[in-house]
């Protein structure tokens, strides 16, 4: 009996003693993400770059071996959210929260991180205020704001001057059209018109001819993806609004490369503001689109990007503070980093912790037989201007 | 009605108070609620989402279970106690158990002008009622953005330590000692409702209307009170979600969440009570363990279970088991 318990006893403090080794040994990544359900295509090419970065640069870093914990969250969801960052925290004892492709899934993390002092990288989800939520999140994706506000002075300087918007008729589309209204009048131009269109809309035909009528030189159009802009390129085509010389304009998302097939030769001429397309000309770029083909068999996208500049941000902020993995340390140490990234080089701003993107103008193209995404200009360290006016 | 013996009846009022004594089984299972606290301290989050889950999947079967009222949107109740409580908790009302009640109450009263369309329908008719309120409600909510917060979710909700000194914490202990004492407050006044006169007149609608009818039970107003009551439940739950998660979605109101909660009810069992809590429990614990093993097609295994539950146990888990228990009694008496 004796002779058990001591037993017993030695091997819960070896169990003990392997416990706290290995615990000093690993970086345990809890990555929440929408694995299933409508969303989880994005999840999948999110976590793809998230898989090839560690690939290429090694599961140790900073004499730490890497430790993903993945977890579904199954769609909007920020109770689910929420409690899985609070599991991750207290039973899985993760060291950094990451992934959150949507927006109300990250800032109900973004208590969770505040809270247990977690840095928490978001990978995705772009609505501007989501990294004020915690003095330790970070974000590697981009601001809807960033790209539309952007967009909006770019036209206006452009020659654009009166223009029609059409938004989808919820929160990104809002932050959208907002962007775009602000920038494009404070540069000068004139709204004559806004329409905003419900989430599931299958036929644009009512909204572009109102866009047609209001006499607009520029259209500008916040659709999300899926089957969206096919109906909205059918629609555009069927009322001819391409060949009257008025611009369409949008957020990247609407001329992706799914959008651009099936919306065929009326997406042509479409004028787009973006961070990242896989046609984008770096060395580095290259390298990442062949690895990505050769590992995944297709192109990276912007979900791709967030994911693998995601860890690398980690891994830097790691390598920066020495294997140190408290939320204060790896947040200063992420501040005010910069690297080159697959969309052009990118830093973290110091003061907001969001990131500074180059926001590339594109005009679809046809190039080679196949429909792309062709810079026409660029304008560089765009930082997020809703945090600029906050301030 | 020759030949026929008619038997005295047995005394109406004993027949209820034996169904209303607590069996042995039962207070076990209650005294068992309490064992995740030492047991499964790392999971009290998930616990006390189980209860939210169990107390909405109550409402359901009171609806459904007992008065035969088939619905695929009670979450509308269950997003609009979610919200109430939220929003009370966003504009400094913090206090927790006033605002369950206020969010409860609101709720009711919806559930109360819902209730006349409900009632004049039934089976097919009722579940397009019931889906088309749900649709209207999501949508209202992403309209009125500027209350709701739209897609983004309801941001800046902050609750009060639950009678001024349990504080929700990050383990989930305060939320799920709150969400059950909720749940078994609840579930004591649903055992009560469905023990008495009142419950036997909605299990009495949900068999023969027509027969109700003659009888002189005033059917849909019986309806309509079950109803009510039944809203007020599900915003009780969503209160109880907003409250220990400080966070308000409009999937709290959504179809999904709807549909979800009807699977578990058929998991577990329609018209017991505890169908809903076992359900609640097998849905969530089993989402949670099969998507720790593959995160992507966790679903089809659910689908699995709910499609074996359906061939082989036609009224729930509860529903086989207790039919298992009765032959094995059989065979030994």
């Amino acid at each position: 009996m004796l002779r058990r318990t001591l037993f017993g006893t030695a091997l819960a403090a070896t169990l003990a003693a392997a416990g706290a080794a290995q615990a000093q040994q690993t970086l345990k990544i809890g990555v929440i993400l929408p694995y299933s359900g409508q969303f989880a295509d994005l999840a999948t090419q999110l976590d793809n770059g998230i898989k090839l970065y560690v690939q290429q640069n090694g599961d140790t870093v900073a004499g730490r071996k890497i430790e993903i914990v993945r977890k579904d969250v199954g769609g909007i969801a920020p109770d689910v959210a929420k409690r899985l960052a609070q599991e991750l925290v207290v039973r899985d004892r993760v060291d950094v929260l990451a992934g959150f492709a949507l927006t109300p899934n990250a800032m109900a993390a973004g208590d969770v991180s505040e809270q247990a002092k977690k840095f928490m990288v978001v990978m995705n989800a772009a609505t501007s205020i989501i990294t004020t939520k915690s003095p330790f999140m970070t974000r590697t994706s981009l601001t809807t704001p960033q790209l539309n506000d952007t967009l909006g002075k770019w036209v206006a300087k452009n020659g654009g001057k009166r223009a029609f918007t059409m938004a989808s008729d919820y929160g990104p589309g809002h932050d959208g059209e907002q962007a775009f209204q602000k920038a494009f009048r404070e540069a000068g131009g004139e709204i004559v018109g806004a329409v905003r269109i419900p989430v599931e809309n299958p036929d644009f035909s009512a909204f572009v001819q109102r866009a047609k009528d209001s006499g607009a030189d520029v259209v500008y159009v916040w659709v999300p993806g899926g089957a969206q802009p096919a109906a909205l390129g059918k629609a555009l085509a069927e009322r001819g609004l391409a060949n009257t010389g008025v611009k369409i304009v949008g957020q990247g998302e609407l001329t992706s490369e799914e959008a651009l097939k099936s919306m065929g030769d009326a997406g042509l001429g479409i004028i787009t503001a973006f961070n990242y397309d896989y046609t984008h000309d770096s060395a580095k770029n290259r390298d990442f689109v062949t690895a990505y083909r050769r590992a995944y068999n297709r192109n990276p996208d912007l979900f791709s990007v967030g994911g693998y500049d995601g860890m690398h941000v980690i891994y830097e902020a790691v390598k920066k503070a020495a294997g140190r993995t408290d939320g204060q340390v790896l947040i200063d140490a992420v501040k005010g980093m910069a690297w080159e990234s697959p969309r052009g080089p990118v830093s973290i701003d110091a003061e907001t912790r969001d990131i500074i993107n180059t926001v590339y103008i594109r005009r679809v193209e046809r190039r080679n037989g196949e429909l792309v995404n062709a810079e026409i200009d660029r304008v560089e360290r765009v930082k997020d201007p809703v945090k600029a006016a906050m301030r | 009605m020759t030949g026929a013996v008619v038997r005295p009846l047995p005394d109406p009022h004993a027949f209820l108070a034996r169904r209303a004594r607590w069996s042995a089984p039962e207070i076990l299972f209650w005294l068992s609620t309490l064992l995740p606290f030492w047991l499964f301290p790392d999971y009290l989050s998930l616990a006390s989402q189980i209860a939210v889950w169990a107390l909405f999947a109550i409402s359901v079967d009171l609806i459904l279970g007992y008065a035969g009222i088939v619905t695929l949107g009670h979450a509308v109740f269950f997003g609009i106690g979610a919200y109430t409580a939220g929003l009370l908790g966003k504009h400094g009302w913090g206090e927790p158990l006033s605002g369950l009640l206020i969010a409860a109450t609101a709720a009711a009263a919806v559930g109360f002008l819902i209730s006349f369309f409900v009632v004049r329908a039934r089976h097919l008719a009722l579940l397009m009622i019931t889906i088309g309120i749900v649709f209207m409600a999501r949508e209202a909510a992403n309209a009125l953005h500027w209350i709701t917060g739209g897609s983004d979710g309801l941001q800046g909700i902050r609750i009060d330590p639950v009678l001024g000194r349990f504080e929700f914490d990050l383990w989930g202990t305060t939320a799920y000692g709150y969400a059950l004492a909720v749940l078994f407050v609840a579930f004591v006044f649903c055992r009560r409702l469905v023990n008495s006169p009142f419950g036997l007149a909605l299990q009495g609608i949900r068999e023969n209307p027509t027969r109700m009818l003659a009888i002189g039970s005033p059917m849909r107003w019986r309806l309509q009170q079950v109803f009510t009551f039944s809203a007020g439940l599900a915003g009780l739950a969503g209160a109880v979600l907003a409250q220990t998660t400080e966070t308000v979605s409009l999937e709290s109101l959504g179809f999904q969440r709807s549909a979800d909660v009807v699977i578990m009810l058929i998991l577990g069992g329609t018209g017991r009570l505890y169908g809903g809590i076992l359900g609640a429990v097998i849905f969530l614990v089993a989402r949670d363990q099969l998507s720790d093993v593959n995160p992507r097609y966790w679903y089809f295994w659910i689908g699995m279970l709910l499609i074996g539950v359906v061939l082989f146990m036609r009224d729930g888990l509860l529903g086989g088991l207790s039919r298992l228990w009765d032959r094995v009694r059989g065979r030994g008496a």
